[in-house]
């Protein structure tokens, strides 16, 4: 319970400034402070995936990290990936698949998915499987959620290809 | 299938059958979903409790003046604070004749009853400051010997958990048919004892409650991750003594329940009376550790039983020994003895068997609370049995596949009656193993395996019959005195534009029970499902109902939005004969259009919704402007509606390391009408890897003085996405003929029969070195001890 800090926090591309607590979680700043509650506590250790956000451009636990270690850093969550369309053939081949059922898991998957397939090419069905290994989903059995990152990255592919 | 509709126009409006996406799914997607933990009301409060670190003790002095001293705390509440106002509850039904349970309240008042059974609430400003006040409260423990084993707990001299019931056995029974000594007399015996490990839900979201209670007009607001709302609303207002007319339970996005949100917590109960004596809301959300300590454990049985065979593989008789810890009481209000009467109702079903017997012993112990979790019995019998099968072809030299032909149920016995009571309208066993025998390319299966095996990798096969129960009518808890509904109740209303909203009774868990209601209402009235609006969850909004749990939800509810739908499809008829002035037998709906024989266009929805609802003016004398209907449907045919099917496993066992490597899984099964393949095959899916879990991965180890050993998801481990195979799905159809829509449950054919496979896989990679294993899950560890290695 010591003293609040002021951070900075770019978030989903605005500029966001508190005073928070030293031992706040990212997720629970994120959750709490600014109502993105698109990210979800799932273990509070880090296991499973479900407070996936891209810190930096780069997958991250909010649940392992204090919201005071985000200073001056870029965060993107479920709700800015959403909204500047980056993610949206992920999220069409999601809902087309029905590669959710109850959707907890589900934000922290796509950050997975986004940053799986962010090297280009196409995974095979063995390398999507090994990347959602840090992402726990108690409803799909996974084959549904590898079926639809298989089909985008099949898409992003040809689109790429097309393009040349 | 055929359209439920005889409408010439079906063809345009046929959405029953088709896999069309859930229209929930895109919010979720969004990161919009809106779980109980997301939503904050204002002067909201947040709750911790203090817990019990020994798994049984005596409660001594508490003191919690510190605690309510520290910043941010509004109250501390201990058990005499809410023994005032609530009654307590008491886990048992009447048709589970003899059956004991400790009465519980909210708060331990004398004696804990297992490691983290809560003792102290507080209630804080925010979950922090809440926690940061448990530190401060002192609490007298005077520590008794705990009942941990359920053996031990059975010995004359072993410590009560319960002291009032005289004894740790708090339910017994046995079911009894033909003789099975006459069965055994001369016969061959295969025989086994099973040991199948506690495991727990683990849904992703964790429990979550939102208690509001109003002290200016007595109202109370639930917001919980539950799938039973309903019985909440009951519960809540008997034990606090209020009026239901008062209460609204409200139940959000659910993240996950898999059965373990329909059963009372302590902590549910501590909140709900903490929000009436404080007049503030409160909130309460697990924490993962508290989670794995307070959700309802699973399973937990040892399980003796033999099976006698005649010389050509025929079964004779089968005996049962089923004994299952359930945790220091029973659960609240379904009962802790469910589980265990499945499992002896359910072993052998499939076949042809007159001489049957089974015992269950339902011991209490210093454990978290064991009860109902999906596919309740079904895995343990399956399991028990499928293994006993196979063990009986190995005794008589017939394959798997062949010793199940001989001796299942045959399409000339239904309607068949088990040894056990269930009674059987028409399963499809015979034609599911044929499906399953081409689905695997079983000889080919079984060249790769003797090639293979010569080069030492050793691959097993295993197939697994199950039968489940769906569709329950009031036999399951009713007749028991339970306030549990088996019916369901549905309120369609038409729109000012002519689209639909739906209100039904049952619940969305993420199973997709919203877009198949809305996939029947659309064909029922014979409109676009995008003009749908499902409406589940909110007992101030949709009739009174049993919502979504034991497979239930398509099969009960679904025939009540049909029926629903078909009387809404009648008024609008009715209206518009009177406006167009033509019998209404004469005129039909498609796509929202009102059509005559000729397949004319004779007004739309919208357009008779708009003179009803704004210009009743312009209505015909005596017509009334009512486009609201209400249905209500309870089963009353057969008690349950079964289903079955089979699964298939394919293994690679290393036998150095003990590690399995799951290649592939199928399943063959019947749910009868289909309403929407994408949904179904994603169910069976989700719960073959939870199956998967149990035979290979998940359970709560305990320490000999009563600690969960691995309350955390880094050490219980649940299937990951790496370690499991792709899942071949097929289907057999055979509708029940109870219902018009003729639709049974699918919701736990997956986790009933992937464990039974993966057991017998296992043992068929293990064969050529005569070992055997008998219990789950199969951990590295004890397939080593299986193969004498360690």
């Amino acid at each position: 319970m010591s003293e609040q800090v002021s951070i900075t926090v770019k978030v989903n591309g605005s500029i966001v400034r508190r005073m928070v607590e030293p031992r706040l979680t990212l997720l629970d700043f994120l959750r709490r402070d600014l109502g993105l509650t698109g990210t979800h506590a799932g273990c509070e250790m880090g296991a499973c995936g479900a407070c996936l956000v891209s810190l930096e451009g780069r997958a991250v636990h909010s649940c392992l990290m204090l919201a005071v270690q985000a200073d001056d850093l870029s965060v993107e969550t479920i709700e800015g990936l959403s909204e500047n369309g980056s993610i949206a053939d992920l999220q069409a081949a999601f809902f087309e698949r029905n590669a959710l059922q109850c959707g907890y898991c589900t934000p922290g998957v796509l950050i997975t998915a986004r940053d799986c397939l962010s090297t280009g090419g196409v995974p095979s069905r063995d390398e999507i499987r090994d990347a959602l290994s840090g992402n726990y989903c108690r409803c799909t059995g996974y084959e549904a959620i590898v079926d639809a990152i298989e089909v985008v990255a099949r898409m992003r592919a040809a689109n790429a290809e097309g393009s040349k | 299938m055929t359209a439920i509709s005889d409408s010439p126009f079906r063809a345009a409006n046929q959405y029953i059958g088709k896999s069309l996406p859930r229209p929930g799914a895109k919010r979720l997607l969004a990161g919009r979903g809106r779980y109980t933990d997301d939503i904050v009301v204002p002067r909201m409060l947040y709750a911790a409790f203090w817990r019990s670190p020994f798994a049984h003790a005596r409660l001594g002095a508490i003191s919690i003046e510190a605690a309510a001293a520290m910043p941010g705390v509004h109250r501390v509440f201990i058990g005499a604070d809410f023994a005032a106002i609530c009654k307590p509850w008491v886990g048992t039904l009447s048709h589970f004749a003899g059956m004991k349970s400790a009465p519980q309240l909210p708060l331990a008042t004398e004696k804990v009853l297992w490691a983290g059974h809560p003792i102290a609430m507080v209630i804080a400003e925010t979950r922090a400051q809440a926690e940061d006040a448990l530190e401060a409260i002192e609490v007298e423990l005077d520590e008794l010997e705990p009942v941990v084993d359920i053996d031990a707990a059975q010995l004359p001299d072993s410590t009560l958990v319960y002291e009032e019931a005289g004894s740790n056995v708090i339910f017994r029974t046995r079911i009894e048919s033909g003789s099975t000594a006459s069965a055994f007399e001369d016969a061959e015996v295969v025989e086994a004892e099973f040991r199948f490990g506690r495991h727990t839900a683990v849904t992703m979201e964790l429990r979550s409650i939102l208690a509001d209670y109003d002290p200016s007009d007595g109202r109370l607001t639930v917001h919980q991750s539950t799938q039973t709302p309903y019985q909440f609303h009951d519960i809540y207002a008997r034990h606090f003594g209020l009026s239901e007319a008062h209460v609204r339970v409200v139940a959000p996005d659910v993240g996950g329940s898999f059965g373990m949100k329909l059963h009372l917590y302590h902590e549910d109960m501590a909140v709900v009376g903490a929000s009436i004596l404080t007049g503030r809301p409160v909130k309460f959300t697990a924490d993962r550790m508290e989670s794995f300590l307070t959700d309802i454990h699973a399973r937990d049985h040892r399980v003796r039983a033999r099976l006698a065979i005649s010389a050509d593989g025929m079964f004779r008789g089968i005996e049962v020994d089923d004994v299952t810890g359930v945790g220091p009481f029973s659960a609240y209000p379904r009962t802790s003895v469910v589980e265990g009467n499945q499992v002896v109702r359910l072993i052998g079903a499939a076949y042809r068997l007159k001489d049957y017997r089974a015992d269950l012993t339902v011991v209490a112990q210093n454990k978290t609370q064991m009860s109902q979790y999906r596919a309740v019995g079904h895995p343990i019998a399956c399991a028990v049995t499928e293994r006993l099968v196979d063990l009986a072809g190995a005794r008589v030299g017939l394959d798997p596949f062949e010793i199940r032909r001989r001796n299942y149920v045959t399409q000339d016995m239904y309607p068949h009656k088990t040894p056990s009571g269930y009674s059987f309208e028409r399963l499809s066993l015979e034609e599911c193993l044929d499906k399953l025998h081409e689905a695997m390319d079983y000889e080919a299966l079984r060249k790769d395996q003797a090639r293979l095996r010569e080069a030492g990798i050793h691959r097993g096969i295993g197939i697994a019959t199950y039968v489940e129960i769906t569709n329950p009518s009031p036999a399951f808890y009713g007749v028991g005195g339970a306030h549990i509904s088996a019916q369901d109740g549905c309120v369609l209303k038409v729109t000012s534009s002519g689209g639909i909203q739906c209100l039904i009774s049952l619940s969305e868990l993420g199973q997709g029970a919203e877009a198949i209601v809305g996939q029947i209402v659309a064909e029922g009235v014979g409109i676009n499902p995008n003009l749908v609006r499902v409406i589940t969850g909110d007992t101030d909004m949709t009739p009174v109902g049993g919502a979504t749990w034991a497979c239930r939800g398509a099969g009960i509810g679904g025939e009540t939005a049909l029926q629903a739908s078909k009387k809404l499809k009648g008024r609008i008829l009715e209206i518009a004969g009177a406006i167009l002035q033509c019998s209404p037998g004469k005129l039909d709906i498609s796509d929202g259009q009102i059509l005559d024989q000729g397949g004319n266009i004779r007004m739309s929805l919208g357009e008779l919704a708009n003179l009803a609802y704004f210009r009743s003016d312009l209505l015909p004398k005596g017509i009334q402007p009512e486009l609201t209907v209400a249905h209500h449907y309870a089963p009353s045919g057969y008690p349950f509606a079964f289903t079955n099917g089979i699964h298939g496993s394919l293994v690679e066992v290393d036998v150095e390391t003990g590690f399995v490597k799951i290649l592939k899984h199928w399943v063959i099964e019947d749910c009868g009408r289909i309403l929407n393949p994408l949904l179904v095959d994603e169910q069976i899916r989700g719960g073959v890897v939870q199956g998967l879990g149990a035979a290979f991965f998940e359970e709560c180890l305990y320490s000999k003085s009563g600690q969960l050993l691995n309350g955390s998801m880094a050490d219980y481990l649940v299937p990951m996405a790496c370690e499991m195979p792709d899942i071949v799905i097929g289907h057999v159809e055979t509708p029940t003929q109870d219902t018009e829509l003729g639709a049974k449950g699918c919701g736990e054919a997956g986790t009933a029969a992937a464990s039974g496979a993966a057991l017998n896989a296992v043992n068929d990679a293990l064969s050529p070195f005569k070992a055997s294993i008998t219990q789950l899950p199969m951990t590295p560890e004890r397939i080593l001890k299986a193969l004498r290695v360690v």
